[in-house]
């Protein structure tokens, strides 16, 4: 039972600052999935606290002893690798048991116990070389689980195995994490993999923690357009307004057509800002009303289980809506017009990029 | 490849028996006048089929050559003995150094490394001769002329660069994330090290040693100036064929099969480890 404690750690590698002041706490037992895109610091984060790199300002805290200068194998780590970094010239069983030092007994009953809940034990006497991805990556995750470390850092561990077996650990991990009590920093770039597998999701943007908070909150309250762009499938879309307040209601014109943004409030936006919408919040019609935006259908992908329509609004700017597959009976080059409920209109300061107003989507993903 | 036709195989074939003809008859031709006398050698034209006889292997055995001259004493068998001793030390000695300073260049980035590193190599770079002088000189000073580790030490100039660039990039190949794990798992570096690295460097560590034995065992000129007869190794004791009554080919025939042999054994049995688990898809490749 050991939390695992950030305090403004950073670390500048030449010109490039893949950690920049950052903090986090993670509880033990819980599990915080580090996200951002490539290149935003995630690895070297989990390199820091591993004690592969020392960082050049700040402390990382195991249990509330500081680890910065302790070397790797006295900091009660455990870690899953992407390339699994299994050691080639052992069995999977000799993997698996290298960090464990212990009689021959209590080692063989551990590696038994955690190979079956792994479901790898009927490879245990392969080489590595003998084993497929999905095979390679249960052996490095039981290698890292098996010495009940007090932090349990993954980097991207599905990263190289199939769509299926990603699929199917996703549900699994999240079980599989929990069964101890290790703090669990989960490195990913997909943010199924984090709103499916963490309790608290880290997005990391340049090296900076831009949002620490639940996957729900994050998909519905994103602190930034840059992390409202990160979240979702389609992405978000956008539109340049200037929303006005009158009469209480806060509006905008997007293409045109006066859109409601809901209630204006004592800090209704002033200038320029981004306007918002997830493509599953759009709807698309034939009939005209003045609170519909004129829109062309340019193509329509059916993706079994939704319908992705590329629209291209009056103004020009294209905007994607994610429709249920039955819907739309509407087919490529059809005039529409578009809509979408003012709670679900998120606005952005242009400037900052940060999120502004009351508007809050109360319905999660 | 891909495409075969009858004539590019046979052609094929014609090119490749000649090329193994080109390189395997002087082989061939040393090992066949191992076993003739100076007379049956010398004979124009040269006879494929002749009388075999052991004479050029008992006269290298004994110690004993019998010229016309009259009888010489030679120290073959000493000379091989030495070669032995002095490659296999300075292997090992270069194994001993150049593994760990390998490891070194290959994992950790310092000051002047790179730099260091190209000192190292430049020494393969030098003619033997350029250091020769004020080497023999420093060697007389320091009392090393004639000892065994005195060659030892300089055969290090020819071992101990290849060894270290040769592991270096096998080093490298491992990727350093296998080593973190295995530190992860509660073990020091030294751990990582003796138990991670040095394993899975194995096949170029073995063609390293391999290669730099064969560098030393062939060395004359070293031997030669820094040693006297009794540290002499083959190379330099070859010389002794060459007599005031002629030079004795059956006996340099048999003295040069008999120096090859250890080599070339040696590189039999290590060949299957030059290949074995150079691919040991450790990591996703």
């Amino acid at each position: 039972m050991a939390r695992l404690d950030i305090n403004s750690v950073s670390k500048a590698f030449g010109a490039a600052r893949p950690a920049d002041g950052l903090s986090l706490a993670v509880e033990p037992g819980e599990i915080v999935a580090v996200f951002g895109p490539s290149g935003s610091g995630k690895t070297v984060l989990l390199r820091m606290i591993a004690g592969m790199f020392e960082p050049d300002d700040g402390d990382i805290l195991i249990g509330g002893r500081s680890v910065v200068g302790a070397p790797p194998e006295r900091r009660g780590i455990g870690m899953a690798f992407q390339n699994f970094a299994l050691f080639p010239h052992m069995t999977a069983r000799d993997n698996i048991a290298s960090g464990l030092r212990a009689s021959g007994n209590e080692v063989a009953s551990r590696v038994a116990a955690i190979s079956k809940l792994l479901k790898i034990e009927h490879v245990l006497s392969h080489a590595p070389r003998e084993l497929s991805n999905g095979q390679k990556q249960r052996t490095a995750l039981a290698r890292a689980l098996i010495g009940n470390p007090d932090v349990l850092l993954l980097d991207d561990p599905l990263r190289n195995v199939d769509a299926k077996l990603r699929y199917e650990m996703r549900l699994e991990l999240p079980n599989l994490l929990r069964r101890g009590t290790a703090a669990v920093l989960y490195v990913t770039q997909d943010y199924r993999e984090a709103m499916a597998i963490a309790d608290r999701i880290a997005v990391l943007i340049d090296g900076r923690l831009a949002q620490v908070a639940t996957p729900a909150d994050i998909y519905a309250q994103p602190a930034s357009v840059a992390i409202a762009r990160l979240f979702g499938d389609p992405t978000i879309n956008l539109a340049e307004v200037s929303p006005v307040a009158e009469h209480g209601v806060l509006s905008a014109t997007v293409a045109g057509a006066r859109m409601r943004l809901g209630a204006a409030d004592g800090a209704a936006p002033a200038g320029a800002c981004w306007l918002g919408v997830r493509p599953e919040d759009i709807a698309v019609s034939s009939a005209s009303t003045d609170d519909a935006i004129p829109a062309r259908i340019l193509a329509i992908t059916p993706m079994h289980e939704k319908a992705v329509l590329l629209l291209r609004l009056a103004d020009g700017t294209e905007w994607l809506a994610a429709l249920p597959p039955d819907v739309p009976h509407s087919a490529a080059d059809d005039n529409v017009f578009v809509r979408f409920a003012s709670d679900a209109a998120m606005l952005f300061d242009r400037a900052t990029g940060l999120r502004i107003g009351p508007t809050h989507r109360l319905k999660a993903a | 490849m891909e495409h075969s036709s009858p004539a590019g195989r046979v052609f094929r074939g014609v090119a490749l028996t000649l090329i193994l003809i080109f390189f395997m008859f002087p082989i061939v031709w040393i090992f066949l006048m191992s076993f003739q006398t100076n007379e049956q050698i010398l004979r124009i034209p040269p006879r494929v089929l002749f009388e075999p006889t052991l004479a050029n292997y008992e006269a290298l055995i004994s110690g004993q050559l019998r010229t016309a001259a009259g009888n010489l004493q030679i120290s073959f068998m000493r000379n091989l003995f030495n070669s032995v001793v002095l490659s296999s030390a300075a292997v090992l000695l270069a194994l001993l150094l150049g593994v760990p300073a390998a490891y070194a260049f290959a994992r950790f980035k310092f000051r002047l490394g790179e730099s260091i590193a190209f000192t190292l190599l430049s020494f393969r770079f030098a003619p033997p001769l350029l250091v020769l002088l004020p080497l023999s000189l420093y060697y007389q000073e320091l009392g090393l002329n004639d000892t065994y580790f005195g060659i030892v030490w300089v055969y290090q100039l020819i071992a101990l660069p290849l060894i270290l660039w040769i592991v270096r990039g096998y080093f490298e190949d491992i990727s350093p994330d296998i080593e973190h794990a295995y530190r992860l798992a509660g073990h020091s570096w030294r751990e990582a090290f003796t138990r991670i690295a040095v394993p899975l460097a194995g096949p170029g560590i073995a063609a390293a040693g391999l290669l730099s034995f064969i560098f030393c065992w062939n060395n004359f000129v070293f031997a030669l100036i820094l040693a006297s007869a009794d540290k002499q190794p083959v190379t330099v004791g070859a010389l002794a064929f060459v007599t005031a009554s002629g030079i004795q080919y059956g006996q340099i025939a048999a003295a040069i099969v008999l120096s090859v042999t250890p080599t070339l054994l040696l590189a039999l049995y290590a060949q299957r480890y030059l290949v074995e688990g150079l691919s040991l898809g450790a990591v996703k490749g």
